[in-house]
């Protein structure tokens, strides 16, 4: 079952009725099958149209939307569809290992890398194992020994990042969440090899950051990457969680705005309709857009790139908000 | 709460109907509801003398009660796009930048100087919780970094006392990247081989804890102070849980290893004078 988000509902409508006339169509004899393929064709080209219409004009609000979309391809999508002979490494080595963050070593087009995501689930099952993609101090932990891991190896990091946020629980605050945060970011900036990171869903907040201070910040076209939740802003300066939309709207957290003011180097361009509708093209359109990011960066030594990282991020404001 | 809102009129001027005396000749302590006098308060360093509990400073009085007497100098901090993104919800950002400066006098929630502390040189950054709840932004973020290059090109430790409730949500995204942008100038200093220390008051919240304010060599706090990176309200919300007593509050971090010590404001400039003292030693012996 496709699950259709709210403004889709005239897509959902079109697609039930092709459905229904595909259905109707197999026990029929061949004249009728002919005259309903026509219908199904013109059906087809309307919701295209309807597609091509809808996602062109997407508000910040929907873009969220489908920034959450359950459909949507989540970080262990694309580290299988793009990272072989991975090797999931766990732990943080003092506490647990956080399912919120997966990662380890592999292959990207044949040559050996890191691996770091944040996983949201892709069923009930699953969302409850990773806890929805909100880690917790662990999960940083782990994210900073495994960047420091591909510092000595000399392995590029890749980072998948999708979350709402850090998890705000009693047990991630007394194991020092903001601690383990900080250190991930610290991490992130310290490394000696290029760091490439691809917002593709949620870019929530310090959770997201921690993995997203790299070289190359490469973000899908419908992502949203905010320093708070639309809802959490509307709650606390409308006071009013409904304002949501107007606070999506004020955050400027799509990608055309991030790209606007400079703060991240890409848009990858989505199926039409969204990553959920084709969620292999959107692997792969990730997996060439990481490419091309990573070339240019493979041609520098550690040196130079953590002075070319950190130059970037201090250069943020100066020559682009005014 | 700022700390203007914490001041209420005394009683005993309705009760008098005298309208010579100043409005914040009392202030009552949010801790124990006693009425305290505000000369005698400031003698305290705004400490309540009747139960312990540390009121808000403002940033430049800080300043004043850390750096020795006629040491200092204020820094004039880089000056930064205002409203890049335009930002509006009830109110217009720029009108709240606007009324933030009147009614502090300050240019955004971040204050810089350069003196001694008991004898040692150390470029001091407080954050002004009385300025749009300390709030870091591109102004504060500015600001860090370049107390972070001045602490570098004077080879003296930096010092930041943090008070945010977080992120400069106005400011969107780019409010954000102040987290790399600081942990970067944390980085410098690091790098440089001085201390990098940080006294964290009431309140220490969101990104600002999450970012260089959790990577101080030495890590402070003022007692009771509220320190943490989620909100109470939201864990509350999210784990559906009764909140354990005391959680979030500088004693609670010292005794889950994420401070190193919960010092009085009294004993503040003796202790980092102490501790600058003992880890620039190497430092001095080596020049």
């Amino acid at each position: 079952m496709r699950h259709f988000l709210d403004f889709e509902k005239p897509i959902a409508e079109l697609e039930a009725k092709i459905e229904e006339l595909r259905q109707m169509s197999e026990p029929q004899g061949p004249e009728g099958g002919i005259n309903i393929a026509d219908e199904v064709g013109r059906l087809s080209a309307k919701v295209e149209r309807e597609l091509r219409g809808t996602y062109a004009r997407l508000t910040p609000w929907q873009k969220t939307q489908v920034a959450r979309h359950p459909d949507r391809p989540k970080a262990t999508d694309y580290v299988a569809g793009l990272i072989t002979e991975f090797t999931p490494l766990a732990g943080d080595r003092a506490f647990a290992d956080d399912a919120a963050i997966v990662g380890g070593i592999g292959r990207f087009r044949g040559r050996a890398v890191a691996v770091l995501g944040t996983e949201k689930g892709s069923d009930t099952e699953s969302r409850v194992a990773h806890n929805f993609g909100m880690s917790r101090p662990e999960g940083y932990r782990k994210a900073r020994r495994l960047m420091e891991l591909a510092g000595r190896f000399n392995l590029p990091v890749l980072s998948f990042v999708d979350t709402s946020g850090a998890f705000p629980g009693i047990d991630a605050e007394a194991r020092g969440q903001a601690e383990a945060i900080a250190r991930s970011i610290d991490a992130c900036l310290a490394a000696p090899v290029p760091l490439v990171a691809t917002i593709v869903g949620e870019g929530g907040s310090g959770g997201a950051i921690a993995l997203a201070a790299g070289d190359a910040v490469l973000m899908l076209e419908h992502s949203i990457y905010s320093v708070i939740s639309p809802e959490g802003c509307a709650a606390i300066l409308w006071k009013d969680q409904a304002q949501a939309a107007a606070a999506a709207e004020a955050l400027k957290l799509t990608a055309e705005d991030l790209r606007r003011l400079r703060l991240i180097d890409r848009i990858i361009a989505e199926p039409l309709g969204g990553a959920h509708r084709d969620p292999q093209a959107a692997v792969a359109a990730v997996g060439d857009a990481i490419a091309l990011a990573l070339a240019p960066l493979a041609e520098l030594d550690g040196t130079a790139l953590r002075a070319r990282r950190r130059d970037k991020f201090l250069a943020i404001g100066h020559d682009t908000l005014i | 709460m700022s700390w203007l809102t914490e001041y209420v009129r005394p009683k005993i001027r309705t009760l008098l109907g005298r309208r010579e005396v100043p409005d914040n000749l009392w202030t009552q302590c949010p801790s124990c509801q006693q009425m305290l006098f505000a000369a005698e308060l400031e003698r305290h360093r705004r400490v309540c003398h009747h139960c312990g509990h540390h009121l808000r400073v403002p940033a430049p009085q800080r300043l004043e009660w850390t750096l020795d007497a006629g040491s200092y100098t204020r820094v004039e901090l880089p000056k930064v796009a205002a409203d890049p993104l335009r930002f509006r919800d009830t109110k217009r950002y720029t009108d709240r930048l606007r009324e933030a400066r009147e009614k502090t006098g300050l240019e955004d929630a971040l204050v810089v100087a350069h003196g001694t502390i008991g004898g040692h040189k150390a470029v001091v950054a407080v954050m002004a919780f009385e300025f749009i709840g300390g709030s870091m932004g591109a102004a504060v973020g500015e600001g860090i970094v370049a107390a972070a290059k001045l602490a570098v090109l004077q080879q003296a430790p930096l010092i930041v006392f943090t008070a945010s409730g977080g992120a400069r949500m106005q400011e969107g995204a780019i409010s954000l990247m102040q987290m790399p942008r600081t942990v970067a100038a944390v980085q410098m200093v690091r790098e440089a081989g001085l201390p990098f220390i940080t006294v964290l008051t009431d309140p220490t919240t969101g990104g600002v804890t999450a970012s260089f304010t959790m990577l101080g060599d030495v890590q402070i706090a003022e007692p009771g102070a509220e320190i943490g990176f989620a909100g109470a309200r939201v864990i509350e919300q999210t784990v559906r849980e009764k909140l354990p007593e005391g959680f979030q509050r500088s004693e609670y971090l010292l005794a889950h290893g994420i401070l190193d010590m919960v010092t009085k404001r009294a004993d503040l400039p003796a202790t980092l004078a102490r501790v600058i003292g003992l880890l620039t030693v190497a430092h001095q012996e080596a020049a």
